[in-house]
């Protein structure tokens, strides 16, 4: 079986508007990977488009060997097990306390017993050193705690790959190092992670891969290194934006 | 031109109703299987029937009381003030308190499940719970849908038996005695508008909570969004439970 995570070809437009067009992207397990680009232009689809909740226009999504297009919905969710995210804004239910965000999955699959489960949210809450707080909800929390009971949610099914969506928008530098240790140390562990971001010094922190996406296509798929040798002027621009630069994104 | 943009817009309504449909299809289909999810379940019984009372009573304790006041000097000159009972009762079981009763819900609670389930679809709650493997309708539609099933028909209760209460404490004041205003009521009142004052409800009930699962589930753009979700479930739940109101009378008096 051929592992990773697969775009092929893959287009997607919202509301007539082209977001992605004939998109490839290969995620193979072991292997690192950051998606640049500037705000708006499409990475957080990507994420969406890999995890099911939007259907692309054409082109096909393979996880793990397998086309998602071509099995049921519920093929479908337990496929959807091997993956997790950790969403921009953290996406925590704000009815439940963090004990039973992190144990939500395990509580809705009803395989396990409380104690069994309680067992793997402390575990996991321990782990990103937030046991104190199981008992509180979202509310109580600063970012830099929600993104991090975040994680411990997207690691509580034990899933082979993580997502993460701008996991350091809004945070202060600590809580930023924090989630860069936190991705490395997730890494350290055999997960393979993708995630997008606009950030550069976290993508160089915890990436071994990049990918830029411009204006619906990819125009840079490398190792990270090559990164800024690369002779394409979008990425130059993002790297050193300049006075020319000013507005020029916003306005298309 | 034109054409097109009222085909466009025909088209979009069209969709609506489909999706619309399709949701409260999925609702209906999924409360008959597990998991039950009996917490959420209570959680919404609590805020939806409970939590709705006291609202209920004071909109089924002033109906009564200005339904019997107007229909008092009415009814005076033909000397038939001893009927008031009946009118209040018949009124309210029939029409007032499955209508008036729906209406206060969805002020109170449609917008609210809008309010609530747009708030978690804006903050990506819902696609979180996708990932994880939930079915959002079985989670979220189901429990609240089964709630207002419930109490629903029991809200409608309370707002006539308080209408009538009401009614009474009016009629006092016009001499009429306790056996006359309660003995007067059951004279017109038949089994079958008991039984259309408790098939309303249901139905005004399903409307509601399916407009705000609808709504609510489709809202986009922040809170703004959110707050524009609300008030339209808020107008189209109250037009058509009114449409609906028309036609359904007009099948109980097709049957009677």
């Amino acid at each position: 079986m051929e592992r990773g995570l697969k775009m092929q070809k893959v287009s997607f437009s919202f509301v007539g508007r082209g977001i992605l067009e004939e998109f490839d992207l290969c995620l193979e397990p072991g292997v690192n990977r950051t998606i640049l680009g500037m705000s708006g232009v499409g990475k957080t689809t990507i994420l969406k488009l890999l995890l099911g909740l939007l259907k692309p226009d054409s082109g096909r999504i393979v996880i793990d060997g397998t086309d998602v297009a071509k099995i049921s919905e519920r093929e479908f969710i337990r496929l959807r097990k091997k993956i997790a995210i950790v969403f921009q804004g953290s996406a925590l239910f704000d009815s439940m306390t963090v004990g039973e965000n992190v144990g939500y999955r395990l509580l809705e699959e009803r395989e396990l017993s409380e104690s069994e489960i309680e067992k793997i949210v402390l575990e996991k809450l321990s782990m990103l050193g937030l046991e104190h707080a199981i008992d509180h909800y979202p509310a109580e929390l600063s970012g830099g705690m929600k993104k991090r009971v975040a994680v411990a949610r997207a690691l509580a099914a034990d899933p082979e790959y993580v997502l993460f969506d701008e996991p350091t928008t809004g945070l202060d530098p600590i809580g930023v190092y924090n989630i860069q240790r936190l991705i490395l140390m997730l890494q350290e562990q055999g997960k393979t992670t993708l995630m997008v971001t606009h950030d550069l010094e976290t993508a160089y922190a915890v990436s071994e891969r990049f990918s830029f996406l411009h204006e619906r296509r990819l125009l840079f798929d490398g190792p990270k290194d090559d990164f800024a040798k690369a002779d394409i002027p979008a990425v130059q621009e993002f790297l050193k934006p300049t006075e020319q630069s000013l507005f020029r994104f916003d306005s298309e | 031109m034109k054409i097109t943009l009222i085909e466009d817009k025909a088209k979009e309504c069209f969709w609506e109703i489909q999706a619309y449909f399709m949701l409260a299809g999925r609702a209906v289909r999924k409360m008959f299987a597990p998991p039950w999810y009996y917490r959420e379940f209570i959680t919404q019984l609590d805020k939806i029937g409970v939590g709705s009372l006291f609202i209920i009573i004071l909109t089924g304790l002033f109906t009564g009381m200005v339904m019997a006041l107007q229909g008092l000097i009415q009814m005076k000159p033909f000397a038939a003030t001893t009927y008031v009972g009946s009118v209040v009762g018949i009124t309210m079981v029939k029409e007032l308190g499955p209508v008036l009763s729906s209406l206060m819900v969805v002020g109170r609670v449609g917008s609210a499940i809008t309010a609530e389930l747009g708030t978690m679809v804006v903050t990506e709650q819902v696609d979180a719970m996708v990932v994880e493997g939930t079915d959002v309708v079985k989670r979220l539609v189901t429990p609240r849908l089964k709630a207002i099933l419930i109490a629903m028909p029991l809200l409608t209760v309370i707002t006539d038996a308080v209408a009538l209460v009401g009614g009474y404490l009016i009629a006092t004041g016009y001499q009429i005695s306790f056996t006359l205003y309660w003995k007067s009521i059951p004279q017109f009142l038949v089994f079958q508008d008991l039984v259309e004052g408790c098939v309303k409800p249901l139905v005004f009930g399903f409307i509601l909570c399916m407009m705000g699962c609808y709504v609510g589930l489709n809202t986009r753009g922040g809170a703004e969004g959110v707050g524009a979700a609300a008030k339209r479930t808020v107008v189209l739940a109250s037009v058509l439970i009114l449409v609906t109101d028309f036609f359904m009378s007009k099948i109980f008096v097709a049957f009677r």
